[in-house]
């Protein structure tokens, strides 16, 4: 047995638990610690410049490879800093494991330097949250804000950790504890087998069924079955914004995603549809839009493993608790040998939905004419083309996230990597940056406006300290598109504080760092810079596209209404 | 609907604020709590009394379950149950109040616990609906003041809560 202080305990037990990189930025509270990271080189230690990028990293990081993303912060400034990434990531339910420094334990309580109670700040915005009150108890928390933070429906784990209990002259016994139990704590690891029967005899008999499919397909590991259970049913399906990629969207029985601004398809499919097949999505109301409108004619199966999400907002006629990937592979084995019942009425569905889909084909936008702005959509559509649809794609929010999900086909799960549940501007390029180290040979692009950029560009001075290269593609219209849309809609056009005066020079701004800035205004232009942009994976590239001001994300649900009450362009609507 | 949800809860610095914090977040109502250690001395039992149709309770009841600290709980209101709450209320008693007080606490089987010249302190037990009932019965008299201890329950017949 080894005797080991706080700090040497927790570098050891991040070691023992296979972290590979932790983001973090240092302060008097977490010293300790961080003297403990510098004597070690198994774990590496990213430096961001904000605390609040250093949980995105993390966040994207914990998306793209499905382990726990892990964090390490000071007091005070340094864990309020990191709020908004925990936010995001409880929202999204993203594996992560915070670790804040906090003033000594004596001091707690006095409004000490850089002393703020960030169990208390954070409670709404964990999955759980533990305090360190003596050394000896590190590395069982640590276990356990590990486990929790991955299990289940997984989420953000803050452990507040006073620096005295990270003293290097005090000692404990280490031992790295490989399993952990809460007695109050038993995530469901398979979901009731008379109630996925009840699901599947609706599912053979159903005449106008549709899946509806969100993030917990994909942080439960279970695109693969679900898209061996689609196809061998042969029903439509659409995804949550979160769920894109679960089930390969280039294919036929793909229609998109669906809510807000989902497809047409998709939105009219579930108004129509008779049975309803909802596996890992919470019915947010960013889907359903007025849930008293919704689906008038479906029964529901809603699968899930928080409890918590079934009946939330929607009510399920067939509830199930269990993770995506057992209840899905439990429905295969009774779906196989038994036809669904009415083969005749899948047929008439499907040209029900094929029919939607031709009303809009060629209609989704109009795209520029020479010598216009580009259009979003378009820049987007070559994106795909050039990185022949697999690269990473993380997003900020606002108009080019919707056209980016819109426009990119993903066909794998984890490639969109959106703030769905917070929408949190500022998160999509440190979240690149978390996935591209790990993902170094791939191609990791942020779609970003101009305004999210803004919130989180101090990261490309991490990037230079890393050599991390990945894309910025900056769908630059000069205003707070999203934002300005609702005042074109809602507020006769009055842009209270939607533009963007006063830009950077974004050329200049990148080349102060030693990057490469490619200013595109043409369509001649645009193919071109995405070539010179993509054709080396380890250099970072910033392509500043001018685009449209003035274009609008359609399809948009419009307020109150159903499914398939939605505006398609400025002068259409359903 | 009036229910009665009993909790076991770690016993852990923090665990009543997130329950607390829940009720908050999620904008559900809480009539009152009570909160005391168990013979576990890892364990608390907490009591709350809320309101809210079946949906929102089952909300409540599943939002409950998934804090890490709740180990296990009931809603008492599902079957036969036994319901009590504690009131202290200081009354005035004088003149020829002070005989009526008197009967009146005898009437419903409460006490006197402390007494001045001019005021008795009562302390009464049972269901929320008896204690109000009292309180309307001395309204007239005058009431100085009231601490009550919220409601605690406990399942009838063989049902218990525990691990
Ligand atoms: C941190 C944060 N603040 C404010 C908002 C509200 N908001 C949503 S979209 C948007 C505009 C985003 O502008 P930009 O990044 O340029 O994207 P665009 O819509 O122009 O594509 C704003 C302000 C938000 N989502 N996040
Ligand atoms: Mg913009």
């Amino acid at each position: 047995m080894e005797l080991l202080s706080g700090a040497d305990m927790i570098a050891r037990f991040l070691q023992d638990e296979g972290v590979e990189y932790i983001y973090g930025y240092p302060g008097g509270a977490a010293l300790h610690i961080y003297d403990a990271l510098f004597r070690q080189d198994k774990v590496k230690h990213i430096l961001v410049r904000h605390e609040q990028a250093a949980t995105h990293a993390a966040d994207g990081y914990a998306r793209a490879s499905g382990k726990p993303g892990v964090v390490l912060v000071t007091s005070g400034p340094g864990a309020t800093n990191a709020v908004t990434g925990i936010a995001t990531a409880y929202m999204d339910s993203i594996p992560m494991v915070v670790l804040c420094g906090q003033v000594m334990s004596h001091l707690i309580g006095e409004d000490a330097f850089q002393e703020t109670d960030i169990v208390g700040v954070t409670r709404p915005i964990v999955k759980h949250s533990f305090s360190i009150r003596h050394p000896s108890e590190i590395p069982e928390v640590l276990k356990k804000a590990f486990y929790l933070a991955s299990t289940g429906r997984p989420g953000p784990v803050v452990v507040d950790i006073p620096k005295d209990m990270t003293a290097p002259t005090e000692r404990y016994e280490y031992v790295y504890p490989k399993k952990v139990k809460l007695r109050s704590y038993n995530p469901v690891t398979r979901g009731h087998t008379g109630q996925i029967k009840k699901a599947v005899e609706l599912m053979l008999k159903a005449k106008r069924p549709v899946f509806y499919t969100g993030g917990g397909v994909v942080t439960g590991k279970a695109s693969e079955g679900l898209t061996d259970l689609v196809k061998k049913l042969g029903f439509p399906i659409t995804t949550t914004l979160m769920g894109i990629g679960a089930y390969p969207q280039s294919d036929y029985q793909s229609l998109g995603w669906l809510g807000m601004h989902g497809s047409y398809e998709s939105n009219m499919a579930m108004h129509h549809a008779d049975l309803i097949i909802a596996i890992g999505a919470r019915f947010d109301d960013r889907v359903t839009n007025n849930t008293s409108k919704f689906c008038p004619t479906a029964k529901i199966i809603h699968v899930d493993v928080d409890p918590s999400s079934i009946s939330k907002t929607v009510r399920a006629d067939v509830p199930i608790v269990g993770p995506a990937d057992s209840v899905i592979s439990e429905m295969i084995s009774l779906v196989q040998g038994h036809p669904i019942t009415h083969p005749e009425a899948l047929k008439e569905w499907w040209e029900k939905i094929d029919g939607w889909r031709a009303e809009r084909e060629g209609k989704l936008y109009e795209p520029s004419k020479p010598g216009e702005a580009l259009k979003s959509q378009e820049v987007v559509e070559a994106l795909c083309r050039i990185t022949r649809g697999e690269a990473f794609v993380t997003t900020d929010v606002g108009q080019h996230q919707m056209f980016a999900a819109q426009y990119y086909k993903f066909d794998k799960p984890n490639r969109l990597i959106t703030s769905g549940g917070l929408g949190t501007m500022g998160f999509g390029f440190p979240a690149a940056m978390g996935i591209k180290q790990n993902f170094p040979d791939d191609d990791v692009v942020c779609v970003t406006g101009e305004g999210s950029f803004q919130m989180m560009m101090q990261e490309l001075s991490t990037c230079k300290q890393y050599g991390v290269g990945v894309k910025i593609l900056n769908l630059n219209n000069a205003s707070l598109g999203m934002v300005r849309q609702w005042q074109d809609l809602n507020y006769k056009s009055r842009h209270a504080h939607s533009y963007m005066e006063s830009l950077p020079d974004f050329h200049l701004l990148i080349e102060a760092y030693g990057f490469t800035a490619i200013t595109v205004n043409t369509m001649e232009e645009l193919e071109p810079a995405l070539e010179r942009a993509f054709a080396d994976k380890h250099e970072l590239v910033f392509l500043d596209v001018k685009v449209d001001p003035f274009e609008h994300v359609y399809p948009m649900q419009v307020p109150l209404g159903s499914m398939r009450d939605m505006l398609l362009s400025k002068t259409e609507r359903t | 609907m009036r229910h009665i949800i009993s909790i076991l809860l770690e016993n852990e610095p923090g665990a009543l604020s997130r329950v607390v914090g829940l009720f908050s977040q999620r904008n559900f109502n809480i009539e009152t709590l009570n909160v005391a250690p168990t013979e576990d001395p890892s364990l608390s039992r907490l009591t709350v009394t809320t309101i809210g149709d079946d949906r929102v309770i089952e909300q409540i009841t599943k939002h409950l379950n998934k804090l890490i600290d709740v180990v296990k709980l009931v809603d008492l209101t599902e079957g036969n149950h036994i319901e009590r709450e504690l009131m202290l209320v200081k009354v005035k008693a004088l003149g020829a109040a002070r005989d009526e007080v008197k009967r009146t606490v005898d009437i419903f089987r409460a006490q006197i616990v402390d007494v001045t010249p001019s005021l008795y302190t009562v302390q009464i037990t049972g269901d929320a609906a008896k204690l109000d009932a009292f309180l309307q019965a001395m309204a007239p008299v005058g009431i100085l003041e009231v601490a009550r201890t919220g409601v605690s329950g406990i399942a009838r017949g063989d049902k218990v809560l525990s691990l």
